[in-house]
C-alpha cells in the first residue's frame, strides 16, 4: 500500500472537520469500549490468560526460526507448499505466478491485512485476475476504491447512506437504506463470486507449529468460503502468526475477540490443514502458504520486540483518544492507532511515518487494553528518542527539547527558572488567571487557554512544608 | 541464497545466533510443544458442560431443542422446519441418513450440498460447553459445505459429547483422531456482520439459522 503517513498532520485537520467521520467514530467508540469492558469482566482470570498469552508469544518469538521450520515441516506434510517471501513484491511475484500457473480467471479473497501491505489485489489486477474482496467491510471498500481505516471493522468510517450509494452504482439496483437489505443484496452478489473463483486467498489470523495449520477467524463465514469451494487456496501472513500449539490458539481466542469487539468467541474459527485428502468431496486440491516478513524480522532481538507479540485485535485504536479523533485513514498506511504508530515506521521507515509516534497523548489505555500486553506508550517514546538523536524532528521542537533537558537535568537551576516562570506566567495571565497566548505556541492555545500557575512552585511548597513540620503523606 | 535462508539467518543474526537451527534448538520447541500448556481457565469453562452450552447457546443465537433419542430427530427437525415455515427438503451427512426422514416428511439427500440446498443437517465430532461451540471435522462424509451454504444448518448433538473447554475438545480429536482433518470448524451461531454502521445483521454468507438437537 501507498505510504502517506508523511501528511499525518494535514490529513487530521481534514478529518477533524469531516462531519460524516466524526458522526461515525463516536458511534463506533461506544459499542468497542463498552462491549470489550462487558465481555472482559465476565473472565475473572482476564490478567492471569493476557500474561499466559503474552509470555507463549515471547517464547516463540525469541525462538522464531525453530517455529517456523516446525511449521514448515508439518504443514508440507499435509501436502501444502511453503513460499518464503522478503518482501512485498517477492510475494506478490510467487502468488500471480501460482494463479498464472493454474490459469485463474477470478480470486475470492478473505480480509487480510498483510495483503494490504503488499498492495497484492493491484499486483493479480494487473496480471489480468479478477480479485473479490468478500468481508463485507472489505468489500464495500473495494467498491469505494479505499484502503480499510481500521483493522478489525475496515469500513467503520462509513455511513450506510455513502455504502447505499457505492452499491446503486456497482449493482444497478434500487437505492437501499436498510442494512440488512443492504446486507442481503451484498450477500447474492458475492455467493456467485465464492461459487465461481478458481482461486481463495486468505490471511491467518495464527499458523500452528504442531500440525502445519493455517487458521482464521471471521463472524461472516465469508473465510470459510474462500478456503473451502476454489481449486486453489492461497495464505498470505506474516513471519510472527506462528504459535506452538492448538492449546496456545484456545488461549488466544479466549483474549481476541472479546478485545476486539466484547465477543466471546467469534462465529467461525477455521482451521485448514493441507489438501483435500483422498476421496474428500470439497477443499482445495492446491494449498500455498506465503511466509513474509518485508520489515518483520528488524523487531526479532530488538528494543522493540515485543510488537512482535501483537495478535491485531484493535483495541489499541479502539481505546485510542487520537484514533477515536482522526480515524484510521490519517495514519496513512495499514496499520492504524498506536500499534500502527509504532509497525509503520518500522516497515516503511521513520522518514515517511515520524508524527506517528509523536501522535499519542500517553494516556497509557492502549497499554491497559492490550491482551498480550505490549507497552505500546513505551515503543512509541522510542521512537521519539530515536527521531530525536537521528535529528528527525523539526529544529524548534528539537531546541526546545534540548533546552527542557539542559534545565531538567540541573537542579538548582530547574528550581529557580521553574520559581520565575512560575511568577511571569502568573503575571502574563492577568485577572483572568489564564494564558490565551503564548508566544511561539500559539497552536497549542488557538483551542484552549491555559490555567496560570496561582503562586509558589511545587518545590517551594513542600519545602515550605518540611521545615514548618507539616505533615507530609 | 534464498529468501527462506536470508529469512531465517536473520532471524538468527537479531538473535544472537550463530549457524543454522541447530537439532537440539528443533528438539527444545517440539518437547515444548508436547507439553500442550494450558492457560488458567475460566470459571464459565469449568462448569457442568451441558449447562453452559445450553446457555451460552443462546448467547450466540443458536437455538436448542432437547430431543428423547436419536431416532426422534427427524420428527424435530422437521417440526422446527415447519414451524420456521422452512422447506422440508435437506441435504445432509450420510451417518444420519438412515434415520426415517420420509416418515417424519422431510425430503433428505446424502450428497454434497450446492448452492440451491436451503437446509443442511449434520452431525459433529463434539461440542463447547464455553462458548456454545460446535465443532465439524471434514471427512470423504463429513464435508464442511453441508454448514456452510444452506440458509438453515440443523445440528445433532450428543449431551455425551459436549466438553467443557476448546482445550478438551482438542485432547479429545488427539485422542481419537490423532491428527487433524483438513478442515477443522469451530462454529458459534449464524453468520453474521456488523461492518456497516456496527449494526449486527444476522446472515452475511453462511446460515441464517443454526438450531441444536440434542440427544442423550
Amino acid at each position: 500500500m501507498q505510504v502517506k503517513s508523511m501528511h499525518f498532520k494535514a490529513t487530521s485537520s481534514m478529518k477533524l472537520n469531516d462531519a460524516v467521520l466524526q458522526s461515525a467514530m463516536k458511534k463506533a467508540k461506544g459499542k468497542f469500549v463498552d462491549g470489550r469492558a462487558a465481555a472482559v469482566a465476565e473472565i475473572e482470570v482476564w490478567e492471569d490468560i493476557r500474561a499466559h498469552a503474552a509470555a507463549l508469544r515471547d517464547r516463540v518469538i525469541a525462538n522464531l526460526d525453530a517455529y517456523l521450520l516446525e511449521f514448515e515441516a508439518n504443514a508440507t506434510k499435509r501436502g501444502a507448499v511453503v513460499h518464503w517471501a522478503e518482501s512485498a513484491t517477492e510475494a506478490n511475484d510467487i502468488i500471480v505466478k501460482i494463479a498464472r500457473d493454474n490459469a485463474v480467471k477470478l480470486a475470492t479473497k478473505s480480509k487480510s491485512m498483510v495483503s494490504e501491505e503488499i498492495s497484492l489485489n493491484d499486483a493479480l489486477e494487473a496480471a489480468g485476475v479478477e480479485v473479490v474482496e468478500t468481508d463485507l467491510g472489505e468489500y464495500i471498500l473495494q467498491l469505494a476504491k479505499e484502503p480499510p481505516s481500521h483493522i478489525v471493522a475496515p469500513a467503520v468510517h462509513k455511513s450506510k447512506e455513502q455504502v447505499a450509494e457505492l452499491f446503486v452504482n456497482a449493482h444497478h439496483k434500487p437505492r437501499l437504506t436498510d442494512i440488512p437489505a443492504m446486507t442481503l443484496e451484498a450477500r447474492e452478489v458475492l455467493r456467485n463470486k465464492f461459487l465461481s473463483a478458481d482461486m481463495g486467498i486468505s490471511g491467518a489470523n495464527f499458523i500452528i507449529a504442531e500440525t502445519g495449520t493455517t487458521l482464521t477467524v471471521t463472524n461472516e463465514g465469508n473465510a470459510d468460503m474462500v478456503t473451502t469451494i476454489p481449486r486453489v487456496h492461497v495464505v498470505v501472513t506474516g513471519i510472527e502468526k506462528v504459535i506452538p500449539t492448538l492449546e496456545d490458539f484456545a488461549t488466544l481466542i479466549r483474549l481476541l475477540p472479546r478485545s476486539a469487539i466484547g465477543q466471546t468467541i467469534s462465529n467461525y474459527l477455521t482451521l485448514t490443514t493441507g489438501v483435500k485428502g483422498q476421496g474428500d468431496l470439497d477443499g482445495p486440491e492446491q494449498m500455498h502458504i506465503v511466509l513474509i516478513d518485508a520489515g518483520r524480522t528488524k523487531l526479532v532481538g530488538r528494543d522493540m520486540k515485543e510488537m512482535l507479540r501483537c495478535i491485531r485485535c484493535g483495541a489499541c485504536m479502539n481505546h485510542c483518544p487520537v484514533y477515536q479523533n482522526v480515524g484510521g485513514h490519517a495514519y496513512g498506511w495499514v496499520y492504524p492507532g498506536p500499534m500502527g504508530s509504532v509497525l509503520t515506521p518500522t516497515y516503511v521507515g521513520i522518514e515517511n511515518a515520524g508524527d506517528l509516534p509523536n501522535a499519542a497523548t500517553f494516556c497509557g489505555e492502549c497499554q491497559v487494553v492490550c491482551p498480550v500486553k505490549i507497552p505500546l506508550p513505551d515503543l512509541m517514546r522510542k521512537w521519539r528518542e530515536r527521531q530525536f538523536e537521528q535529528k528527525l524532528r523539526p529544529w524548534g521542537e528539537r531546541f526546545a527539547i534540548g533546552l527542557w533537558s539542559a534545565f531538567a537535568t540541573r537542579p538548582t537551576l530547574y528550581a529557580f527558572s521553574t520559581k520565575v516562570a512560575a511568577r511571569v506566567s502568573a503575571w502574563w495571565a492577568g485577572d483572568k488567571r489564564r494564558i490565551t497566548w503564548l508566544p511561539g505556541l500559539d497552536g497549542w492555545t488557538d483551542g484552549r487557554d491555559m490555567p496560570a500557575p496561582t503562586g509558589k512552585t511545587f518545590r517551594e511548597l513542600y519545602a515550605a512544608r518540611r521545615s514548618g513540620g507539616g505533615r507530609l503523606s | 541464497m534464498s529468501a527462506r535462508e536470508n529469512i531465517l539467518q536473520r532471524i538468527r543474526a537479531q538473535s544472537g545466533r550463530q549457524g543454522e537451527t541447530n537439532d537440539a534448538e528443533r528438539a527444545a520447541a517440539r518437547e515444548h510443544i508436547a507439553k500442550h500448556a494450558r492457560s488458567p481457565l475460566p470459571s464459565i469453562a469449568q462448569g457442568d458442560p451441558v449447562t453452559g452450552f445450553i446457555a451460552e447457546c443462546a448467547r450466540v443465537k443458536t437455538s436448542v431443542e432437547q430431543v428423547a433419542s436419536l431416532q426422534a430427530v427427524p420428527q424435530a427437525a422437521a417440526r422446527y422446519l415447519s414451524e420456521n415455515a422452512l422447506q422440508m427438503h435437506a441435504v445432509g451427512w450420510s451417518a444420519l441418513a438412515s434415520l426415517d426422514w420420509q416418515g417424519a416428511g422431510i425430503d433428505f439427500e446424502d450428497r454434497l450440498a450446492n448452492k440451491d440446498d436451503l437446509v443442511g443437517i449434520t452431525d459433529c465430532f463434539c461440542a463447547i460447553g464455553e462458548t456454545g461451540t460446535l465443532l465439524l471435522l471434514s471427512s470423504p462424509t463429513t464435508p464442511k459445505l453441508h454448514a456452510l451454504l444452506p440458509e438453515t444448518h440443523i445440528c445433532v448433538v450428543s449431551r455425551a459429547r459436549i466438553v467443557t473447554c476448546m482445550e478438551d475438545a482438542f485432547g479429545l480429536l488427539r485422542k481419537e483422531r490423532g491428527e487433524l482433518p483438513r478442515a477443522t470448524f469451530f462454529v458459534s451461531g449464524p453468520s453474521r456482520t456488523a461492518d456497516i454502521e456496527q449494526t449486527i445483521v444476522i446472515g452475511a454468507h453462511g446460515p441464517y439459522r443454526v438450531h441444536v438437537l440434542l440427544v442423550p
